[in-house]
């Protein structure tokens, strides 16, 4: 089953704090979705949302048609899994699986076991006393387990070391080849998982600022290098992203379509066009003045 | 596993594209899945699937219905004429770019390379 999101003019305030503003996008689901921001910026007071665990302040958020908060029929269709979100529990391993297995009507015991062995969960133990490691480990078991038809880690898997998170990449993958569905997976690791998002959202500052398909979004970054006086005059009118500079040479980042006969262009004044990647476009896209540039 | 140069798809076709002018991918042969190289590249596999598209408009590859992707009869030719067509435009001509910067004369590229086609001859 897929479930299309859909998100209003989205406003969420904590007090006479607002954590997001005016956020509109539509996700037509059944795809790998990558939820990109800094600290702060608002990605785990979308998430809750979309998962019923906080009412907006203002707007819409629609799954599969219906508003999630308080909506028991959404709420076990969607699993979401937050880092911090088994730190203080007192049960044990096992009884938090138990649970789940009740929670989730799509549940596959038998890949959770499969899971559980992979990563050598202990299951009489509290999961109080586990490493951050095992309880990254318990949280990816859970969201993959629970086959939910939107499957959201909120950095869940980032108190794992790196061996660990390639094999949760890979099962990850694995999993939604066999059983397609719809993951949505926020982030700062973006060299490490920006390959296996199908279109990618970032949050900057409670705003959303872009919204695209990653393949497009890779090939619309170009970094433009030669001497300042062309590269200014190349430049002109295009996106400016960010700028360096090394004595009489000068590297621009510039953001949109690079038609063919700009490329020529750029050819011809001895100008050198480099590729960006993801990674540095998020942070050309989310960085403040005072960042130290 | 990929560089950041242009879209994964694009490198994805561009591999293909190698196999099948070396030899490692012949003519009528099934190509591996989306999801194969998905798997092995760890890429989503919409990206692979765009890759597989771009060679299937370009006539490199055919769909069988139900089965997979093949190469076409054509494909090792095809690829063969275009790389042809590049070679003195993107491997000669920014050779001969870099001889005149550096200072080599022209006359000691043909000479080296005629020192090479003696070696080889012998």
């Amino acid at each position: 089953m897929t479930l299309s999101i859909e998100v209003k003019q989205l406003q969420l305030k904590y007090g006479s704090f607002t954590a997001l503003h005016d956020v509109s996008f539509q996700l037509e689901g059944g795809k790998i979705y990558g939820l990109l921001g800094r600290n702060g910026s608002g990605k785990t007071s979308l998430l809750s949302i979309l998962a019923s665990y906080r009412e907006q302040s203002k707007g819409s958020v629609a799954i599969g048609g219906e508003a999630p908060f308080e909506n028991a029929g959404i709420m076990e269709q969607v699993c979401f899994i937050q880092e911090s979100g088994y730190m203080n529990d007192a049960s044990r391993v096992k009884d938090v699986l138990k649970l789940a297995a009740s929670c989730w009507p799509n549940w596959d015991a038998d890949y959770a076991s499969r899971l559980i062995k992979h990563y050598e969960l202990p299951l009489k133990k509290k999961v109080t006393s586990l490493s951050r490691g095992m309880k990254s480990a318990l949280g990816v078991t859970l969201g993959l387990a629970s086959r939910a038809p939107i499957t959201i880690f909120d950095e869940a898997y980032l108190g794992m070391d790196a061996p660990s998170r390639y094999s949760f990449y890979e099962e990850l993958l694995n999993d939604y080849m066999e059983t397609p569905r719809t993951f949505l997976l926020s982030t700062h690791l973006i060299e490490e998982v920006g390959t296996l998002f199908e279109e990618v959202l970032i949050l900057d500052q409670g705003r959303l600022i872009l919204h695209e398909e990653t393949e497009t979004l890779r090939a619309r970054g170009a970094a433009i290098t030669g001497s300042s006086e062309s590269v200014d005059r190349f430049v002109e009118g295009l996106t400016v992203l960010g700028e360096q500079k090394l004595g009489k040479t000068k590297s621009v980042t510039v953001y949109g379509e690079l038609t063919d006969e700009m490329r020529k262009r750029a050819q011809a004044e001895g100008l050198e066009l480099g590729p960006v990647s993801l990674q540095d476009l998020f942070v050309h896209m989310t960085k403040k003045r005072g960042d130290g540039q | 596993m990929f560089d950041d140069r242009s879209p994964i798809y694009q490198q994805i076709a561009d591999k293909i594209k190698d196999d099948i002018v070396s030899g490692v991918l012949q003519e009528d042969e099934q190509v591996m899945s989306t999801n194969q190289y998905a798997a092995f590249y760890r890429i989503n596999p919409a990206t692979a699937a765009k890759g597989f598209h771009l060679l299937t408009e370009e006539g490199i590859l055919y769909k069988k219905r139900g089965i997979g992707m093949f190469v076409s009869g054509e494909a090792r030719q095809t690829l063969l004429a275009q790389r042809r067509d590049r070679f003195f435009e993107e491997v000669v001509d920014q050779m001969l770019e870099e001889a005149v910067k550096i200072g080599v004369p022209v006359t000691d590229i043909i000479g080296h390379i005629e020192q090479g086609k003696r070696r080889d001859g012998e």
